[in-house]
């Protein structure tokens, strides 16, 4: 399902980001980089609280509106509960609509705020997302210590927090469209492979867009998915080509490959990972391309494997989602 | 697409694991943390004049302090992804698994955190290595009679 928009718009956007993601190539575009994985809490799970608080009083900063002014807060993160970001807008006393689609959290939340700005019900809305690569260890896999190894088509969970400000207000980048992605499972339970998992969910959900809108892949100057990886992103041409007889290769990259230096940021294995990944590179480089007119029309395809431990261990499959929203620069 | 050509596809993209690499790391790894085993029960029975049996209970309490002091000091981690089952295996890796789980859970209290997660890895070792420990008996038992 594509819903087309007509009066949304970029208002301001911002980026906090750890350690690995500091040295990365993108290191310098982030609003705030922490040197220390803790950055000054006392748990991992506080850490990525605060990342996330960080990001949206940075945004507020950047954007000169108070909490008072946001209509409405849209957040999800990875952690049970969607704790991270129930805690970090706990200071909001703004209306907050907590969301999860696993690592396709940032763009389910600028579907959902673009949909209840072009309704006309609110002004604005942030959409904001996080993960924390230890609390994400924590929870998913074994504590953050025993450093298990991991085969190469593993991903590595990105730290940061990272917001974006819409609203009804005139921009020169609005949200054009958003897809809302389906479901899909092509029998994948590779846990370290997540990047097989998900390909399928964004090939369908480009394909659903591309059909949607009547459009071909060379009208984007870039599609981007959230976090495939090396592997998923090799995976998710060669489906493409297959399934759909549509070449994406010319214009195509994934967040997860730009978010590190992958010679030599080698524990990152296969790339970046997590919510909050696709949201960084979407926020940081892909919007200053943008305003630089460098990039006029990109499709954000943010990737999610819709992970559940249990479920795994109960052999079951690794369900997954796409959804993608289109963003264009005004002429 | 079907779930059977899917997973052809994907096996076609799949990276080489450097199988090799890995097992010469862990078995020279292994290897060197048992010849460290044997120089420390040398040390002990010479040193302080205690059986061989003696001073192998010394050598595994020296080898799981530096196996969880190494873990609790943060580099124990790095070093088990480079050697890989050159430590786990051992005894440090089982002394790595709980002190890594017991620092992991030590923000939700004693109780709900150290108590109930400490054995989370080690768990599944303990219950196993009890219960084959007990069939190996049996079969001792039964073959040479005791």
């Amino acid at each position: 399902m594509t819903i087309k928009y007509n009066k949304v718009y970029v208002q301001n956007r911002s980026t906090v980001v750890g350690p690995y993601e500091a040295k990365g190539p993108l290191g310098n575009l982030f609003d705030k980089r922490y040197d220390d994985l803790y950055n000054g809490e006392t748990s991992w799970e506080k850490a990525e609280v605060k990342l996330l608080e960080d990001s949206m009083n940075i945004l507020l900063n950047k954007a000169k509106i108070s909490k008072q002014d946001v209509d409405l807060v849209i957040a999800g993160d990875l952690l049970n509960q969607i704790s991270a970001s129930c805690y970090a807008t706990n200071s909001f006393n703004s209306p907050f609509l907590g969301i999860y689609s696993a690592c396709a959290t940032s763009c389910e939340g600028i579907i959902l705020a673009s949909t209840f700005i072009e309704s006309g019900n609110v002004k604005n809305c942030i959409a904001a997302t996080s993960s924390h690569n230890m609390s994400s260890e924590k929870q998913f896999r074994n504590p953050t210590e025993y450093g298990a190894p991991k085969p190469k088509t593993a991903t590595f969970t990105a730290t940061g927090g990272a917001s974006l400000l819409l609203g009804s207000t005139p921009t020169n980048i609005k949200v054009e469209s958003g897809t809302i992605g389906k479901i899909m499972d092509l029998g994948q339970n590779d846990p370290f492979h997540m990047g097989a998992a998900m390909a399928p969910a964004a090939a369908d959900t480009i394909y659903q867009h591309l059909k949607d809108t009547k459009r071909e892949p060379n009208y984007y100057d870039l599609i981007l998915t959230g976090d495939l990886g090396v592997y998923g992103k090799d995976i998710l041409i060669d489906y493409m080509k297959t399934e759909y007889g549509l070449d994406i290769s010319a214009n195509y990259d994934d967040c997860g490959t730009m978010l590190y230096d992958l010679q030599n940021q080698q524990e990152v294995n296969a790339g970046g990972s997590g919510p909050v990944c696709s949201a960084l590179v979407n926020y940081s480089y892909v919007l200053n391309m943008m305003e630089k007119g460098n990039l006029s029309r990109v499709l954000l395809v943010a990737t999610g494997a819709l992970f559940s431990p249990t479920f795994v261990y109960q052999k079951e499959n690794i369900l997954s989602i796409a959804h993608a929203v289109s963003l264009e620069v005004v002429e | 697409m079907e779930k059977r050509q899917y997973n052809d596809l994907v096996s076609q993209h799949k990276p080489q694991e450097s199988r090799i690499q890995n097992a010469m790391i862990a078995f020279l790894v292994g290897g060197v943390v048992g010849i460290l085993g044997q120089l420390l029960v040398e040390f002990y029975s010479y040193y302080l004049d205690i059986s061989s049996k003696d001073a192998s209970v010394f050598m595994i309490v020296t080898l799981i302090f530096f196996a969880s002091l190494f873990t609790a000091l943060g580099f124990f981690d790095k070093w088990v992804n480079f050697a890989k089952c050159g430590l786990i295996i051992p005894i440090t890796g089982f002394a790595h698994s709980m002190t890594s789980a017991g620092i992991e859970y030590k923000k939700e209290g004693p109780i709900f955190g150290v108590g109930s997660n400490i054995f989370k890895l080690a768990g599944s070792v303990i219950l196993y290595g009890v219960v084959s420990a007990w069939f190996f008996g049996l079969i001792r038992l039964i073959i040479v009679g005791g």
